[in-house]
């Protein structure tokens, strides 16, 4: 993104979390900022590309884009890194040895939880990175705290010279509140790197010697959380219950209990468990109020507080007030306010794959090849395992349907026997975790098809750039790279390499059926462009010939929202089965010419629209 | 309004139909007359033709962001079954602001779910109002189908704890800065909304009396 002027010191703006934090990065002088998307992370880095006067990369992923982080960290530099929950999985190998070095610039890591799995394959609770890589973790509870913390979060990463986790959740990236910003400071970097290879080249010996630093670091900061201000205790007039509580949870028990006495945890670890102590001592019991799993609660109780959490309140999902105040009324005894109106019973809208995606053509083709068993990645081609194509099997973590693949090749069944293996994987995921597990496939002689949908962009996330894509954050020309070659490269034989158009099914459903054949691993690469990306081009719109139109369905099995049944009958066929006709119609109106439905579409009905005049739906 | 003086405005319809922008216009109208302001949504997959709610909570001071079922002061549904999906969230008795259009997703088009028949009918047989009227249609009749937004931010222009011009400078304040050439086409599309709202609304106190 081109670098706007942002906006004014002491400016109130109406801001997400996300942008709160990449505002915040900006103000605190940080000079590299690296990241791979993720939802609901991924706004953080690119506005942060909008900034003057920081650097920004998208990178290939969580572990790169940490490692990048860290380099910028040891030579001086701040640096900030973001990722969605799962990304920390990825990225940990550097963490957990990063502790041991520590930093020089401050390093900020902000996390993004997915409470609630708006969008994820999984619901994890970051906080346990704090306590398994002994490293400060800071919840802030709104915008205006995104803000304000991950400044602070960069003065105390150098106060201790530890990396510091944000950690956030999806109720904190996305929401939109006021937030009053500042003034950014420049902190041109004039040190530089020092070279000390005791402290930044961890050998075992090396590591051994920096064991019980990070141990003494582990009291200061304990000190540090026992008297931070952002531990701060909010007295109520209602002691019945007291609440511990941080990040969005805190504004929940806020609405719930206006009058109820609430120490909130903004440097939740380590927990300032003689605080909390204290506090415990002046309410009649105490409730831990934690989004998702119960590690302050757990650690309150080693220390022989006794508190509740988790016993009266859920381990998945958001503690907003509906929750919360049920659960407290039950441990008072209080009646529990009555249910409320239930939600009318509607039909799901489940995310479908865009008008005209390059991704339709391949499901379409998948599914009418029998005898596969297709491993999956994550991505927007996961929908494949959805209608109407139901042509995915497995999905777990990127880049997994590699492995996985080779796996369920070599594990195979006698049921099996006849099986073809089909791996399915987006270019971004492949760049991401993907290359190894073909490499693996190949090293070790699997039987294993790939399909590499190459469409230029990261598309799930909203069409961000790659390093398949020839451009980088900021929509400047970059190296692309060559997807035939990589994975010539890798060992895949050259004559085992197919480059498709997916547009084109005959090719398609031709390259797909013969290469299963074959014994040995293929990549067939796709090459046509995420419709969200301003490589697609649209065409001449499409529509369907009523009186031509036989009701034979072909073209649903396509998969495109733009095409909708009209109306249903049933028929006799001449061998006596019966059959469901459906009619259709295109919406031509954000038909963008793909040419898809056309091809399986026998009576030839579906044909270029004639440009009309708006239609004139009122009349006057 | 709740307790803490705070409205809920809840806000909804599928992805692409420009939802979380009418809810941020709002947001700068309710922040422009000194609110405190949370905006939230749930549009996990919007891009992809998913349901989007977002939540607009404003007042002197606004902790969670999210309205809880059976609170919103007001509903605004961009489609007619997304208005029946989400109108449990309403206070008992409360108003639907409903824009008639129907958008069937894939999974009815083939087969294996049903677009409820009558919407609207449902949303009464629970006892909260509607008031209906077809804002794809107003937003064609100007000549542009994404000034639907603009007729949708109309119609909620009387029913809004603040003059319905604080609304309209939003709205402009916005395409002026940023498409100069569709401040007036969108003053017209507010106009219109907020008629279209009027009529409704006026169609609705009639209806108990029998037909004459
Ligand atoms: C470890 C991890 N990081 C990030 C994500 C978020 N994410 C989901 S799919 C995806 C990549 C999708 O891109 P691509 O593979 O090119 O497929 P497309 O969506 O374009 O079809 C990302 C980044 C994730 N699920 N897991
Ligand atoms: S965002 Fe791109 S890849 Fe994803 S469904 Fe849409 S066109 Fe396909
Ligand atoms: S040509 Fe067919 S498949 Fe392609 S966008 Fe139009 S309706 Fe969809």
């Amino acid at each position: 993104m081109a670098s706007v002027m942002p906006a004014p010191s002491k400016s109130r703006l109406l801001l997400s979390g996300n942008e709160a934090v990449a505002r915040a990065v900006w103000e605190a002088g940080c000079h590299v900022a690296a990241a791979y998307p993720g939802t609901p992370s991924t706004e953080m880095l690119e506005v942060i590309s909008t900034y003057p006067d920081i650097y920004a990369e998208w990178s290939v992923n969580e572990k790169v884009s940490l490692e990048v982080a860290i380099g910028a960290a040891f030579a001086g530099s701040r640096a900030f890194c973001a990722m969605k929950h799962v990304g920390m999985n990825v990225a940990s190998d550097a963490l957990m040895t990063l502790t041991l070095t520590g930093v020089i610039g401050g390093l900020v890591i902000a996390i993004a939880d997915d409470v609630g799995l708006s969008s994820s394959q999984n619901e994890q609770d970051s906080r346990f990175w704090g306590r398994f890589a002994h490293v400060p973790v800071f919840e802030p509870s709104d915008s205006q705290e995104a803000y304000e913390m991950t400044k602070l979060a960069f003065d105390f990463s150098e106060k201790h010279q530890v990396p510091v986790i944000l950690r956030m959740t999806t109720r904190i990236n996305h929401v939109k509140g006021l937030v009053t910003v500042g003034e950014r400071i420049a902190r041109p970097n004039t040190g530089g790197f020092k070279k000390d290879p005791a402290r930044w080249v961890m050998t075992p010996a090396g590591a051994g010697k920096r064991i019980p630093l990070m141990f003494e670091r582990d009291g200061a900061l304990k000190a540090e959380s026992e008297q931070s201000p952002l531990n701060v205790v909010e007295s109520g007039r209602d002691a019945r219950v007291g609440f511990v509580t941080s990040g969005p949870a805190y504004m929940h028990v806020k609405e719930s209990f206006p009058d109820a006495p609430v120490l909130k945890l903004g440097l939740s670890c380590p927990v300032p468990v003689e605080k909390v102590r204290a506090f415990a001592a002046t309410v009649d019991k105490l409730v831990v109020v934690e989004e998702v799993e119960p590690l302050v609660e757990t650690e309150l109780k080693a220390a022989g507080i006794a508190c509740h959490g988790k016993d009266i309140l859920p381990k998945q999902g958001e503690l907003a007030p509906n929750v919360l105040k049920p659960a407290i009324a039950k441990l008072l005894g209080e009646p529990v306010p009555e249910n409320l109106a239930q939600p009318a019973p509607v039909f799901p809208r489940p995310p479908t794959m865009c008008v005209a995606c390059p991704h339709l053509g391949v499901y379409y083709t998948l599914s009418q090849i029998k005898n596969l068993t297709i491993s999956g990645d994550i991505g927007c081609y996961t929908l494949g395992a959805g209608h109407p194509w139901n042509a995915l099997d497995t999905t777990i973590s990127m880049g997994a349907a590699m492995g996985i693949a080779l796996g369920l090749d070599k594990g195979r069944g006698e049921a099996d026997k006849d099986k073809r293996i089909l791996a399915v994987i987006g270019d971004s995921t492949f760049l991401h975790m993907g290359m190894q597990g073909l490499l693996d496939i190949v090293y070790n002689r699997g039987n294993v098809t790939v399909l590499l949908l190459d469409n230029r962009a990261v598309g799930m996330t909203g069409g961000q750039p790659d390093p398949g894509s020839g451009r980088n954050i900021y929509g400047e020309p970059a190296p692309r790279v060559d997807f035939a070659k990589l994975v010539e490269a890798l060992g895949v034989k050259k004559e085992r390499i197919h480059v498709v158009d997916p547009y084109q099914l005959p090719v398609l459903f031709k390259t797909i059926r013969e290469e299963i054949k074959i014994p040995e691993v293929s990549v067939i690469i796709t090459d046509r462009p995420c419709v969200l990306i301003d490589d697609y081009k649209k065409q001449k719109p499409y529509e369907v010939i009523d009186e031509k139109c036989t009701g034979c369905g072909n073209c649903v099995e396509v998969g495109c929202p733009a095409i909708h049944v009209t109306r249903r009958e049933k028929a006799i066929k001449p061998s006596g089965k019966e059959v469901e006709l459906q009619f259709v119609r295109i919406e031509t109106a954000v038909c963008t010419g793909c040419g898809l439905c056309v091809q399986p579409c026998a009576p030839e009905a579906i044909v270029h629209a004639e440009p009309r005049r708006p239609m004139r739906l009122v009349k006057h | 309004m709740s307790e803490q003086n705070v409205t809920n405005i809840l806000v909804v319809g599928i992805g692409g139909q420009g939802v979380m922008t009418a809810t941020e216009i709002l947001a700068q109208a309710a922040i422009a007359l000194g609110h405190d302001v949370k905006k939230t949504e749930v549009a996990g997959m919007a891009q992809r033709g998913g349901v989007v709610s977002s939540h607009l909570r404003f007042g002197p001071k606004v902790l969670s962001p999210q309205i809880m079922p059976g609170t919103a002061d007001l509903l605004v549904a961009f489609e007619a079954a997304e208005g029946l999906r989400w109108c449990h969230m309403l206070k008992p008795g409360g108003l639907v602001l409903l824009n008639t259009a129907h958008i069937v997703p894939p999974v009815v088009d083939i087969g294996l779910y049903q677009y409820p028949d009558d919407p609207i009918g449902e949303i009464k047989a629970r006892g909260y109002q509607v008031h209906a009227f077809d804002a794809m249609a107003i937003a064609l009749e100007l000549g542009d189908v994404r000034l639907g937004n603009t007729v949708m931010l109309g119609a909620m222009a009387d029913h809004l704890p603040f003059p319905a011009e604080a609304l309209l400078d939003a709205i402009l304040q916005r395409f002026a800065a940023k498409k100069p050439q569709m401040v007036e086409l969108n003053r017209k599309a507010f106009e219109a909304g907020r008629a279209a709202e009027k009529s409704a609304s006026r169609a609705e106190s009639a209806e108990p009396v029998p037909a004459q």
